[in-house]
C-alpha cells in the first residue's frame, strides 16, 4: 500500500505546531502562580506584596494557575498531539483540515475571552467554577468555546477515519490512531455535563436570563465532566507510554490487544464515576455513592493492566539493550535521553499518585482527606507529573521532528526533568502530609488563623518544592524557545518513534475494533449510574441561589 | 501470517497480575463497605431542602445552635456564611454524641471538623449532616474548606468539649 510512506507536510506539521506553542504559552503563565501559592503557604507571601495591583489576589492567581494549566495547556497540548496521532497513524491527510482549523481558531477565541475577565479580576472563580460563585459571563463564554472547539477538532478526526475505513476495509486501526480516537470520543461523553451547566445554568445565568441556580444539581453537572477529564488528560500520557516509550527505549509493545482493551474500558467506566468527587455533597444519596465508588474501583483496573503492559514493554527494551538478571534491565534503559527520563519519572510519581487516587476514591476513607491539601498533593502526582512531565517529554523529540531542528541543550533538559521530579516529590509528599493533617486546600494557609505549629515545617517544604519546580518549568520553556530559534538542522528528518507490537496487530481479535458495542455499553453503564439520581435532582431541583461576587 | 489466529494474547504472568489486581479491589471495595456499614463511618446522606434566602422559614435554622435532645445527646444546627459560622463556638460534655446539621446562606462553604472523621460540602439550598461522639476532652476546630471568597482563609468556629 502506497498509503504507509505517507510523511507530514510543512502544514500539517505547523498546524500542530501552533497548538504546542498555544499550549506552552499557557503553562508559562499558569506556572508562574502555583509556586507563589506554595510560598504563601511557606510564609512568603509575594501577592500583598509585589503582584497587586496587577494580579489582584492570591484567587486571582490560583485561577489563572487552575485554568490555564489544567484546562489550556491540557486541552491545546492534547488536541495537538491528537491531530499528529490521526495523521502519522492513518497514514493520511485530515480529511476537512479547514474544519479542524476552525476547532483549533475556536479554542483560540476562547482562550482569549475567557482570559479578560480573568486578568480583570472578574472571574476569581477557580478552574471548578461552582456557583452561585458568579463570574463575568465572557468567563463561561471563553471556556465553552474551547471545548466547542476541542468537539469540532474531534469531528474533524473522526470523518478522517470514516475515509480511512472506507480505503482500508480489513485493517485493524494503527493504535496511535484508534486510541486517539477513544480519547476523544470518551471526552465528547464526558463535556456533555459541564455542557449542561455552561450552556443550560451559567451563561443564561450570568447573562441575567436566569433568576437562580441550583448549586447542587450543577456540581452534578460538573463533575459528569470533572474526573472523566483527568482521563482525558492521562489518557494520551498513557497513548505515549504504550506505544511510543518502548521503541523509544529500544523495545516493543508488549501486548498489543491489552493495550486496546484497556483503552476500550477506559472508554466504558472513564465517565459514570463523578459521585466519588462528590462523597461529602449533601444532596447525593449514600447508595449512589456507593455505586459510583464501585464503577471508581473498576477504571482502577484498566490502569493496573497499563502499569502491567508498560513495564513489560520497559523490560523487553532493557534486555534488549543487554540488562540481565532481575532487575538488571533497567540501570540499561536510555535515561540519558530527556524524553525517556521524562517518562520514566513520570511513571514513577505516577505510581504513588495511583494509590492516592485509590485512597480518595474509597468512599468513606475519602472523609479524611477531602478538600484537604492532599487532594491538590494528589493531582499534582497524576496531572502535574505523570500528564504534565510526560507531555514534556513527548515535546522533546516532537519539537525536532516538527522543526527539523536540534533540540537546544539537550543536556539542560535533562537536569529539567529530574528538578521537576524532585520539586515534585517534595511539594507533594508535604501537601499530602498537611493535608492529613487537616490543612484545607485552596486557601492562603499563611493568613489563617487556625494553622497549628507542627505544620510550619511542612508548609516550608511546600514552599521549597514550588521555587525548584518553578526553576524547572522556566528551563523547559527556554529550552523550548530555544529550539524553536535555533539555526542548528538535524542532520537527517527525525522518524517518530511509534513502537511495534511484540505480536502481529493483524491477529489482535477484530472484537477489539468495533465501535457499537463499546459504544453501547457505554451509554447504558451511563444511563444506569446517572439516570435515576439525574431525574431526582432535576426534577426536586430549587433554583434559588442568585449570584455573588465574593472575591 | 495475517488472520489466522485471532485471540487475544495474554501472557501467563500477566494474568497472574490480572488477577491478583482484580482480588485486590475487591478486598479493598469489602474492607470501606464493612467500615460504612458495621463501625458505621458514613457520608452525607440528603437530609432536607431549605431556602437559602430565607433559613428562618426552614424552622431548625431560625435560631442557629445547639439543641440537647437527650443527656449527652445534641443537635448542632449551624450557618455558614461568608466569612464565619453562627454560630462558631460550641461547648458540650465527654462522651457527647454531637449531630451537626449545617447550611449555607450564599455560596458554597466546606465543615470539617479536624481530628474527626466529620467532612462536608456545604451546598446552598441542602443541608449537610454527620453525627460525631467525643470521648476526648479538648478543643476541636471546625475550619471552612471549600473556596467561599477573599476571607475564606479565616473562617473557622470550634467546638469545646469540657470534661
Amino acid at each position: 500500500m502506497t498509503a504507509n510512506v505517507y510523511q507530514l507536510t510543512a502544514k500539517e506539521k505547523r498546524f500542530i505546531g501552533w497548538h504546542f506553542i498555544v499550549a506552552v504559552a499557557a503553562l508559562s503563565i499558569g506556572s508562574l502562580f502555583g509556586p507563589f501559592q506554595a510560598m504563601e503557604h511557606a510564609g512568603w507571601d509575594f501577592y500583598e506584596k509585589f503582584l497587586n495591583p496587577i494580579f489582584h489576589s492570591y484567587y486571582e492567581g490560583l485561577t489563572l494557575h487552575g485554568v490555564l494549566n489544567a484546562l489550556i495547556w491540557t486541552t491545546f497540548f492534547i488536541t495537538g498531539f491528537m491531530t499528529f496521532l490521526i495523521i502519522y497513524g492513518l497514514k493520511r491527510p485530515l480529511r476537512y483540515p479547514k474544519l479542524n482549523a476552525l476547532g483549533f481558531w475556536m479554542m483560540v477565541v476562547g482562550l482569549v475571552i475567557a482570559s479578560i475577565p480573568i486578568l480583570l479580576n472578574e472571574a476569581s472563580v477557580l478552574y471548578t467554577f461552582y456557583p452561585p460563585m458568579k463570574a463575568h459571563w465572557a468567563f463561561y463564554v471563553g471556556v465553552t468555546l474551547v471545548v466547542v472547539g476541542s468537539w469540532i477538532e474531534g469531528y474533524g478526526f473522526y470523518l478522517t477515519y470514516y475515509k480511512w475505513r472506507k480505503e482500508n476495509p480489513k485493517t485493524r486501526t494503527p493504535i496511535i490512531a484508534f486510541m486517539a480516537l477513544i480519547t476523544m470520543v470518551m471526552w465528547q461523553i464526558a463535556t456533555l455535563g459541564a455542557a449542561a451547566e455552561l450552556l443550560v445554568d451559567l451563561i443564561p445565568w450570568s447573562l441575567g436570563l436566569r433568576q437562580g441556580l441550583d448549586p447542587q444539581l450543577d456540581r452534578t453537572y460538573f463533575w459528569w465532566t470533572g474526573h472523566p477529564l483527568v482521563y482525558f488528560w492521562l489518557l494520551p500520557a498513557y497513548i505515549s507510554w504504550y506505544t511510543f516509550l518502548p521503541r523509544q527505549a529500544g523495545g516493543k509493545l508488549f501486548s498489543d490487544s491489552l493495550a486496546r482493551f484497556s483503552f476500550w474500558l477506559f472508554l466504558l467506566l472513564s465517565v459514570p464515576v463523578g459521585f466519588h468527587h462528590q462523597y461529602v455533597d449533601p444532596g447525593v444519596p449514600e447508595g449512589w455513592k456507593m455505586v459510583h465508588s464501585l464503577l471508581t474501583y473498576s477504571v482502577f483496573f484498566p490502569s493496573m493492566i497499563t502499569a502491567f503492559t508498560v513495564v513489560a514493554s520497559l523490560e523487553n527494551a532493557g534486555r534488549a539493550r543487554g540488562g540481565k538478571g532481575l532487575l538488571g534491565w533497567i540501570a540499561k534503559l536510555p535515561w540519558n535521553d530527556p524524553s525517556v527520563l521524562a517518562q520514566l519519572l513520570a511513571g514513577i510519581l505516577y505510581f504513588f499518585g495511583g494509590i492516592g487516587g485509590l485512597i480518595n476514591a474509597s468512599y468513606n476513607i475519602n472523609l479524611v482527606v477531602h478538600n484537604t491539601s492532599w487532594v491538590p498533593g494528589h493531582f499534582h502526582l497524576t496531572v502535574s507529573t505523570a500528564v504534565t512531565l510526560t507531555f514534556m517529554g513527548i515535546l522533546y523529540w516532537m519539537v525536532p521532528y516538527l522543526t527539523g531542528k536540534e533540540l537546544w541543550c539537550k543536556k539542560c533538559a535533562v537536569i529539567q526533568v529530574w528538578l521537576w521530579f524532585i520539586g515534585m516529590t517534595i511539594f507533594s509528599n508535604a501537601m499530602h502530609v498537611v493535608g492529613l493533617l487537616g490543612a484545607p486546600r485552596r486557601t492562603p494557609l499563611g493568613q489563617a488563623p487556625y494553622i497549628p505549629e507542627e505544620w510550619a515545617g511542612h508548609l516550608l517544604r511546600v514552599g521549597i518544592g514550588g521555587i525548584i519546580l518553578l526553576i524547572s518549568v522556566y528551563m523547559f520553556i527556554t529550552i523550548m524557545v530555544g529550539s524553536l530559534v535555533t539555526k542548528k538542522k538535524l542532520s537527517e528528518e527525525l522518524e517518530p518513534p511509534v513502537a511495534d507490537s511484540l505480536l502481529d496487530p493483524q491477529t489482535t481479535p477484530r472484537w477489539l475494533d468495533h465501535w457499537a458495542p463499546w459504544l453501547i455499553g457505554a451509554t447504558i453503564l451511563l444511563i444506569i449510574a446517572y439516570g435515576p439520581q439525574l431525574i431526582y435532582q432535576i426534577g426536586t431541583a430549587q433554583f434559588t441561589s442568585p449570584g455573588f461576587r465574593v472575591w | 501470517m495475517a488472520n489466522k489466529h485471532e485471540s487475544m494474547h495474554i501472557d501467563p504472568y500477566e494474568k497472574t497480575w490480572i488477577i491478583v489486581s482484580i482480588l485486590m479491589l475487591i478486598i479493598f471495595f469489602g474492607a470501606v463497605t464493612v467500615a460504612g456499614l458495621s463501625f458505621g463511618v458514613r457520608v452525607p446522606d440528603p437530609v432536607q431542602r431549605v431556602d437559602p434566602n430565607d433559613l428562618a422559614a426552614s424552622g431548625t435554622f431560625a435560631e442557629p445552635g445547639l439543641k440537647e435532645v437527650a443527656p449527652k445527646r445534641y443537635e448542632a444546627y449551624i450557618v455558614a456564611q461568608t466569612w464565619s459560622f453562627n454560630p462558631r463556638e460550641i461547648q458540650v460534655p465527654a462522651g457527647s454524641i454531637v449531630k451537626f446539621y449545617v447550611t449555607s446562606k450564599d455560596v458554597q462553604h466546606g465543615f470539617k471538623l479536624q481530628n474527626t472523621n466529620v467532612n462536608m460540602q456545604i451546598v446552598p439550598g441542602q443541608v449537610s449532616s454527620l453525627a460525631v461522639k467525643f470521648d476526648k476532652p479538648g478543643e476541636y476546630d471546625f475550619i471552612c474548606t471549600e473556596y467561599c471568597g477573599v476571607g475564606h482563609a479565616a473562617m473557622y468556629g470550634k467546638v469545646i468539649v469540657v470534661p
